[in-house]
């Protein structure tokens, strides 16, 4: 479908509108957003490029890897390590000191958020070799299964991560230029990605993986590719994640967070990188949200007592419900455009006509 | 490294390593009867298993219903409650003809939902599980100091398995079953009632789970509703271990689990902490060098 200019022109004013925001809440107070909804805005952001990085196995090459957590936590913990001051490390680490080449260990945000992407990347290397052998649910519950091993290794690696305690005073970098200058890059290189070579031979491996080796695609290495890439975007978010909120503990990478991501994947419309963004978006927002349903709450005479906990129950009632009615999600695997928007507005019109 | 341990401490750790081996296999055949109809992992099993030492304990400890009474309202009811998680979340899906991955989000939707569901009616707070004395009465065999658990579960187990594979071999039920799994589509061509069928399968691995969640409670005393991940993760690789699909595979994997986690531990005690690593590492293993399983059949790609 050949994009038409009214739709182009639409797109760049809605992007320099979206930039002229964020200069504007961030330089200038714009709304008077206090630092609460700002936060929630950025760790949007953050899971935005975690649901990315999925979408980029499951969505594009058809390949249910459950392993985000694992590679969020390498990410995360290898950032952490490298900000925090070599003075906080030896405060922080009370039951056994810090291992030496560790302890004066020092990189600038940028720097260490960039190996923490390689550390991922690297050990979804290692994981990919044996894992990227199976298929459907085998690969779904191994890839979690990796992430649990990473898991339990970060909890007992007490002179390496500092156990179940784990890090603190992780200096915070991350504001929303940062958050949204991350995302756009992962976006552009996804985009660019997919139309590439590679690109294409991810779809063909997607939708169907022996007619894409009889067309001469070798499957091991792409899907080895696009499993790296993948890791070496979840470590970054990850390490956005640990600058974010400053304290991460392994508990923060449960295999619940890899059920989190997919919601947005899924909700978002399995493949199209828009979708995941706007699922993200919406599902981190709702779930903030939906932190009303935990408090009490007094409509007229209805006293609602207010359960904590509520809000999760909701969340995967969504979940199901969505699978269940709307498997498709919000765009399929198409992306946002704005033709899409008008011609499904124009159907809504005539719906009501016809009505 | 290695700790050489006493011959009482090992006889010991045999007696538990048994249990646990034999509480593995009662899970893990219902993760391997799904699997055979349905080519899905149940995620939802380990939450159903969560949920029925949930039922045990409200109708012993609440209620004060006896004991017996109350085993025989658990397993109806987490039979019951596998049947509902069949109907709700994977029967739409078969409906539409939905693609396999869907199935599986379905499944790991009802899971967590079940887990936050127990969280805020049961609060997360671990509670203590009923003893009751006739399964926990002390045991002496000669060094061996144990439970009375360590005898019964082992022989429960068996019996419950004798009774599966005669089901499964030698009734009109078990026929529809197997023929289900072999090929879904003749056998619905064959008059078969898959629905019905693919209830039953969900109704009795259920049931078994939740004889294995009450004697689990019996033996490791707390509950919460995380409780069932780990176990569940466990006996779905004891079930790919023994070969998927295969009831008997799965009691031989859940035993070998059971082993390899007690004897590692009592042998090379600074591996405590990574205790949980070991399945999963076996899992890989065995998936790269024996996909199928120890019993399992050889299942060609369809194209």
């Amino acid at each position: 479908m050949k994009k038409s200019k009214l739709n182009n022109i639409l797109s760049v004013i809605s992007l320099a509108i979206l930039v002229a925001l964020i200069v504007g809440i961030q330089e200038f107070g714009l709304f008077g957003l206090n630092s609460y909804v700002i936060g929630v805005i950025k760790l949007c952001c953050i899971y935005a490029i975690c649901a990315l990085s999925m979408n980029m196995v499951n969505g594009l090459t058809g390949m249910f890897s459950l392993g985000q957590p694992g590679f969020m936590a390498l990410g995360a913990y290898t950032t952490g390590l490298l900000t925090v001051s070599a003075q906080d490390k030896l405060e922080i680490y009370k039951i056994k000191p810090i291992v030496g080449f560790l302890a004066n260990a020092n990189a600038p945000f940028f720097i260490a958020l960039i190996i923490g992407g390689l550390v991922a990347a690297f050990f979804a290397f290692l994981i990919g070799f044996p894992v990227l052998r199976l298929k459907g649910d085998y690969l779904a519950i191994a890839s979690l299964g990796f992430s649990e091993i990473i898991r339990i290794f970060i909890q007992n690696g007490q002179s390496v991560t500092n156990g179940t305690t784990g890090l603190i005073r992780i200096p915070s970098h991350v504001n929303l230029y940062v958050a949204f200058g991350v995302l756009a890059l992962v976006v552009i290189f996804m985009v660019l990605l997919i139309h590439s070579s590679y690109g294409r031979a991810f779809k063909a491996i997607r939708e169907d993986e022996v007619a894409a080796e009889a067309m001469g695609v070798n499957l091991f290495k792409h899907k080895m590719f696009s499993f790296v890439i993948s890791g070496f975007i979840a470590g970054i978010g990850g390490g956005l994640l640990a600058s974010h909120l400053s304290a991460i503990s392994p508990d923060v990478f449960k295999f619940t967070l890899a059920y989190e991501i997919l919601l947005m994947v899924v909700l978002g419309g399995q493949g199209s990188i828009s979708g995941s963004i706007i699922g993200a978006f919406i599902v981190r927002a709702a779930l903030e949200w939906l932190r009303i349903v935990d408090n009490p709450i007094k409509i007229g005479f209805i006293n609602y007592p207010g359960i904590s906990g509520m809000r999760m129950v909701v969340f995967s009632v969504v979940l199901m419900l969505i699978i269940l009615f709307w498997s498709r999600g919000i765009f399929g695997s198409e992306e946002f455009s704005f033709d899409r928007l008008f011609k499904f507005f124009k159907g809504l019109k005539k719906s009501k006509k016809e009505v | 490294m290695i700790v050489m341990p006493t011959m009482a401490v090992f006889l010991q750790q045999l007696c538990n390593a048994l249990l646990l081996g034999s509480l593995f296999a009662l899970i893990s055949v219902g993760y391997t009867m799904v699997y055979g109809i349905l080519r899905l992992i149940n995620f939802a099993h380990c939450d159903i298993f969560m949920m029925a030492m949930y039922i045990a304990y409200y109708s012993i400890a609440v209620y004060f219903v006896p004991w017996y009474i109350s085993f025989i309202i658990v397993i109806a009811a987490t039979a019951l409650l596998g049947i509902i998680v069949e109907k709700v979340a994977y029967a739409p899906l078969r409906k539409q003809n939905a693609p396999k991955i869907s199935m599986l989000i379905s499944a790991i939707g009802v899971s967590y939902f079940l887990e936050n569901f127990a969280t805020v009616i049961f609060s997360g707070r671990p509670k203590t599980f009923p003893q009751i004395k006739f399964f926990v009465e002390g045991l002496k065999i000669g060094p061996v100091n144990t439970l009375r658990l360590c005898i019964y579960v082992p022989v429960i187990t068996a019996v419950i398995l004798f009774v599966l594979l005669l089901l499964i071999n030698h009734t009109k039920s078990g026929m529809a079953m197997r023929a289900i799994s072999k090929d879904l589509d003749t056998s619905k061509l064959m008059g078969i009632n898959v629905n019905k069928t693919i209830s039953f399968t969900f109704g009795v691995g259920s049931a078994i789970a939740a004889v294995g969640a009450i004697l689990w409670g019996l033996k490791y005393n707390q509950i919460t509703p995380t409780l069932g991940i780990m176990p569940g993760f466990k006996c779905f690789i004891a079930a790919v271990i023994g070969g998927i699909g295969n009831v008997k595979g799965a009691v031989i994997g859940g035993l070998m689990l059971g082993f390899i986690e007690i004897m590692a531990v009592t042998f090379i005690p600074s591996l405590t902490g990574y205790k949980d690593v070991f399945s999963f590492v076996l899992l890989i293993i065995i998936l790269l060098y024996k996909p199928n399983g120890i019993l399992g059949e050889k299942i060609a790609d369809k194209v």
